[in-house]
């Protein structure tokens, strides 16, 4: 409807200006209504401690890195840290091994059940949490998987697994078989054709679906809670120590998910509506 | 169980606007898009803590009122006594943090809607609101499903933001299996208050099936 047909050029009253300011202004609004409370988280771990428990606030950052660094060296933060990092990592890795492989299937391949294949993809995210983390934890605890990085990696898998089919899917039909069909003709065999004209094709977007499932890995709190006690990852540490931890401590750790999270959406944003988009139809 | 009840329809009306708003922009599209995407990557958590710096006695919210001269001294909002508030400190957050994600099934619902539909209603002269009404809506009806039945689960499952915000003041179903679980040592529990979840997010996935199923015949 934006780009209706705009035959005879209209006069500009004083009414649709006002429509358009108005329209403008809902705009930004929405814009502030998100951004304005991640800036405000920003100002508080951006301040010294005595700042943060200060009254009343500032509008502006003080810069001062007080709060981060406290946080960075209070007990446990760093090693949660890691924890975060190689979870996140270990998700990445194994949901891109899992999920690339059935998003080529399904792109390339009419089998039966694939449409049922897909929505029943769709549908594990529909799936609650809680009763999968809790089984988990017993069956995890039985067979040793418990607290360790690897056991939660592969809980934060299934969770990233339907994004990382759905995206992969996606980009995967974006290349034409008729381009993997010339590398057959010209002597490649399966696998060559999709290692020297497939997947160099497909690369940007197989980062991203990987970027977005370390992002899920990274932010995800409830299973990561019920299933580590001494390898907390970040998200767990910062749960479990909320109720005695200073509020300066609490903020910086905010900042702390916030941040990278923030590069990662900003990094795969091209690709968030692929797994929508087909997902839907 | 309330909180999502409140929640859901709200964050369906403000998806829907800005979803709208989205699909009419000619300048800076991307970035507005963007910017609204940004909760979407951000944990529930995180979000949390992004709210308790405004609703926090030293917070931003009481800086407001203060320098705006509306109360005399800071108050404390997130307390036992104020539930109220904290009630509506979660479901803002909430708003806040999960709106993204049905915007983008909409944003994206919106793209395969063919703009013939479109014109052929200006043809027959309905104006904007007709048109989102009678063309928008209708069309939208598996996207609106995707996103009304995620977004419920999901509103059944909150649990960070509730845990930031009010410690166990407000006793959510996710915090209580986590409380049973860990707190209390008492596993049975836990799996029950986790099976009544399940319950009811069954109950809702059949309910929006049902209640917005693509009549037949009916093509896209």
């Amino acid at each position: 409807m934006s780009t209706a047909v705009t035959d005879a050029p209209r006069i500009v009253s004083d009414v649709t200006r006002a429509g358009k300011l108005l329209y403008w202004s809902g705009v930004v609004l929405l814009c502030v209504w998100v951004l304005l409370p991640i800036y405000l988280l920003l100002i508080n771990a951006l301040s010294s401690p005595t700042e943060v428990q200060a009254f009343p606030k500032p509008a502006v950052p003080p810069f001062d890195l007080g709060s981060l660094r406290f946080f960075l060296g209070y007990a446990g933060v760093a090693q949660a840290l890691l924890n975060s990092i190689i979870v996140a990592v270990l998700t990445m890795v194994l949901s891109i091994l899992i999920g690339a492989p059935a998003g080529y299937a399904l792109s390339r391949f009419n089998f039966r059940g694939k449409g049922a294949f897909r929505l029943l993809v769709l549908m594990t995210r529909a799936f609650p949490l809680p009763l999968l983390a809790l089984p988990i934890a017993v069956v995890y605890i039985r067979v040793g998987l418990d607290d360790t990085q690897i056991g939660l990696a592969l809980v934060h898998t299934t969770l990233a697994l339907p994004f990382a089919v759905l995206i992969t899917f996606s980009i995967f039909s974006g290349v034409p078989a008729e381009l993997e069909e010339a590398a057959w003709t010209l002597g490649c065999n399966r696998l060559q054709a999709f290692w020297k004209v497939v997947l160099p094709l497909v690369l940007p977007g197989i980062t991203a679906s990987a970027i977005f499932a370390f992002t899920i890995s990274w932010n995800e709190v409830f299973a990561s809670a019920v299933l580590t006690v001494q390898n907390r990852t970040l998200t767990a540490f910062l749960l479990q120590t909320l109720n005695l931890s200073p509020l300066y401590l609490r903020y910086a750790g905010g900042a702390a998910l916030v941040v990278p999270a923030l590069i990662f959406i900003f990094a795969v944003r091209k690709y968030l509506f692929a797994m929508w988009g087909i997902a839907n139809r | 169980m309330l909180l999502a009840v409140i929640v859901v329809p709200l964050q369906l009306i403000m998806a829907l606007v800005m979803a709208s708003v989205v699909a009419s922009l000619k300048t800076a599209r991307s970035t507005v898009l963007y910017i609204f995407t940004i909760p979407l990557g951000l944990s529930d958590l995180a979000a949390g803590l992004i709210w308790l710096a405004i609703f926090e006695q030293s917070g931003f919210l009481n800086s407001m009122l203060v320098g705006l001269g509306m109360v005399q001294k800071p108050i404390l909002l997130l307390s036992y006594q104020n539930t109220g508030v904290l009630f509506a400190a979660v479901i803002l957050a909430e708003l806040w943090r999960a709106t993204a994600i049905m915007m983008v099934i909409l944003v994206s619902g919106m793209g395969l809607i063919a703009r013939e539909y479109y014109e052929a209603a200006e043809v027959f002269g309905a104006n904007r609101w007709q048109r989102f009404l009678k063309v928008t809506l209708p069309m939208l009806r598996p996207s609106l499903q995707t996103a009304l039945m995620l977004r419920s689960i999901a509103a059944i499952e909150v649990f960070a933001v509730v845990i930031a915000l009010s410690g166990t003041t407000l006793p959510v179903l996710a915090s209580q299996v986590y409380d049973w679980q860990f707190n209390q040592q008492n596993g049975g529990a836990a799996a029950a208050v986790a099976l009544v979840v399940l319950a009811i997010s069954i109950t809702v996935t059949v309910v929006f099936t049902r209640a917005l199923r693509t009549p037949e015949g009916a093509t896209l």
